[in-house]
């Protein structure tokens, strides 16, 4: 075996919390863009400033604010742990919420620019065909913002996939529960370990790569059918 | 089912401000200049704009008032926008039924072949909206629109975004939609041409108020409104077909005030026709002249006169109960001495005449 039964487990972990972490993102992001998209209100730049502030700040910032909130001690630990649930700091769920928070950006963006360029008009043609809101919305706003999701889910799940910093602060590296590929390369690094750490990364670089390919193939089916 | 509204609505350029009641048969057309309101009004009445304390009663079923703003997907109106808006991602098949899916009363649903017929469009179903020219896509978004059984077809400027030709073809189809089909039309336009040609009724708009409403044979022919003193001032009359000699190829139609012989293809007896006389295209004699060209010489009695400028004078000529406008020359006006009351005869050229 090439890869250790450790190394094969931290694969598992990250794809497990990509997956799951794009799953949430999407089901948050979606009423987040589509808000953002439509939104009138004059303080709205504020909201998005802050769901851009994970492209530019360092990931250990991040994490560490989100390591002392999630701690017995912090609003949303102590509110767990208030209506007696476990500590979140240190455990999947953690891992996940820190996800979330760094790949919002990349899901939520392409999602409001897709919504955005769809404009009023298909909408209003919709209503005029009788057409409810909730049913505009799933049958002209998410067909013709396909494009739009296929790129927010890729990327979402791809920088999750490449999170580190996040991951380290809250996560703690516990082997088979919240250490990560990216993490464990790491760890073979600085043991000297550098056949596995080739394995393990060339696994992660074919994987994102085909991810990508698989993107802009789509993106690319997609523009070209429609001149 | 007629419609009465009354609305106010602050815009950047205008204060929309209606309060009338809208036919409930025959294609109403909203004309203006632009700028003036038209389609802002449209929308109000499909629900897409919101103009508070506004008022809306189609038939016995109010669309707002105080208590109510009943949602545009609640309103039964088929809406046509300026640009087809087609939905990119559907085919033609697939845009028609977007509507019908959604009617709830099972009944109407037969419209769907019978738009798709009137419009000639059965051979696109198929195809996807990006392959289709303007004019078919427009149609296409027109049977669209049909096929949800509408109560109420609003039509905002639906030739605007078409070339001179498209705008020809489409044209008979929107005629034969409106004699086809027994529900009240709304036709935004600032086309002179499409209005004299399609609308029964007319509702002049400018800066957001109603100038004047009415038959639209009535408002053009009135001399108090600006569109009896343009260029191109004409006459709508409604007649019906008398009768059709092949050999010459000429109609005799008849309305109230006397007939009418045209150049046309063959009529079926007692069909109703829309004819246009240019007022340039109408002059007048003291006497009733024998042996001449003009086929078409009819007696009538001198209204309303109104001088246009030093040279040209329009004169509004009564044959019975119908209007029929004849722009003339002062200097003629002056040598024959016209004034109200006289009784003359107008000629019109049977070329002249537009069906």
């Amino acid at each position: 075996m090439i890869l250790s039964e450790q190394d094969l487990t931290a694969l598992f972990v990250t794809l497990k919390l990509a997956s799951v972490s794009t799953l949430v993102l999407l089901i948050i992001g979606t009423p987040l863009a589509w808000w953002l998209s439509k939104s009138q209100w004059r303080f709205k730049y504020v909201i998005e400033a802050i769901i851009a502030l994970p492209l530019i700040l360092p990931p250990t910032v991040l994490g560490f604010y989100l390591l002392i909130s999630l701690g017995p001690n912090g609003p949303i630990g102590g509110l767990v742990s208030m209506l007696g649930g476990a500590p979140l700091a240190f455990t999947f769920t953690g891992l996940v919420i820190g996800s979330v928070f760094y790949s919002m950006p990349f899901v939520v963006q392409p999602l409001q620019n897709a919504f955005a360029s769809i404009g009023n008009r298909p909408l209003e043609v919709a209503a005029t065909l009788r057409a409810s809101p909730i049913d505009r919305f799933f049958t002209i706003v998410v067909p013709m913002a396909k494009p739009g999701f296929i790129t927010a889910g890729v990327l979402g799940f791809a920088h999750t996939l490449g999170e580190f910093g996040v991951v380290l602060m809250i996560g703690g590296n516990i082997p088979g529960s919240t250490q990560v590929a990216s993490i464990a390369i790491y760890d073979h690094v600085e043991a000297l370990e550098y056949g596995q750490a080739h394995w393990l990364s060339g696994s992660l670089l074919l994987f994102s790569f085909l991810l990508l390919i698989f993107v802009y193939g789509a993106n690319r089916r997609y523009t070209v059918a429609k001149p | 089912m007629s419609i009465a509204l009354r609305f106010r609505l602050q815009r950047d350029e205008f204060l929309l401000n209606v309060d009338t009641v809208i036919p409930e048969t025959g294609v109403t057309a909203i004309f203006g200049p632009s700028g003036s309101g038209k389609t802002t009004l449209l929308r109000t009445i499909a629900g897409l704009e919101y103009a508070e304390d506004g008022y809306l009663k189609v038939g016995d079923i109010i669309w707002q008032d105080d208590r109510t703003f009943l949602p545009t997907h609640h309103r039964k109106v088929g809406y046509v926008f300026q640009e087809p808006s087609l939905f990119d991602h559907l085919n033609v098949q697939a845009n028609i039924n977007y509507g019908v899916r959604r009617i709830k009363d099972e009944s109407s649903k037969h419209v769907l072949q019978q738009t798709t017929k009137l419009l000639d469009i059965e051979q696109l179903l198929k195809r996807m909206p990006w392959q289709l020219s303007g004019g078919e896509q427009q149609r296409v978004a027109i049977a669209r629109a049909l096929a949800a059984s509408p109560s109420m077809l609003l039509l905002d400027e639906p030739l605007a975004a078409l070339g001179d030709e498209q705008k020809a073809a489409i044209l008979p189809y929107l005629e034969s939609v409106y004699k086809t089909l027994n529900i009240p039309v709304l036709y935004v336009s600032h086309s002179r041409d499409e209005v004299a040609r399609l609308a029964d009724h007319l509702l002049l708009l400018e800066s957001g108020e109603i100038k004047a409403c009415g038959p639209t044979s009535e408002l053009f022919a009135a001399l108090d409104l600006p569109l009896a003193h343009q260029a191109n001032a004409e006459t709508i009359i409604t007649t019906s077909v008398l009768g059709y000699d092949k050999d010459y190829g000429l109609a005799t139609l008849v309305f109230s005030g006397g007939q009418f012989s045209v150049v046309s293809g063959p009529l079926p007896l007692g069909s109703r026709v829309r004819l246009q006389v240019l007022a340039r295209d109408v002059s007048i004699t003291l006497e009733q002249q024998t042996n001449t060209s003009i086929l078409n010489i009819i007696p009538v009695t001198i209204g309303q006169m109104v001088k246009q400028n030093n040279a040209q004078i329009t004169v509004r000529l009564m044959a019975d109960d119908t209007a029929l406008l004849s722009k003339i020359s002062c200097k003629s006006a002056y040598d024959l001495n016209l004034k109200e009351g006289d009784k003359v005869y107008a000629q019109v050229k049977t070329a002249a005449i537009l069906i």
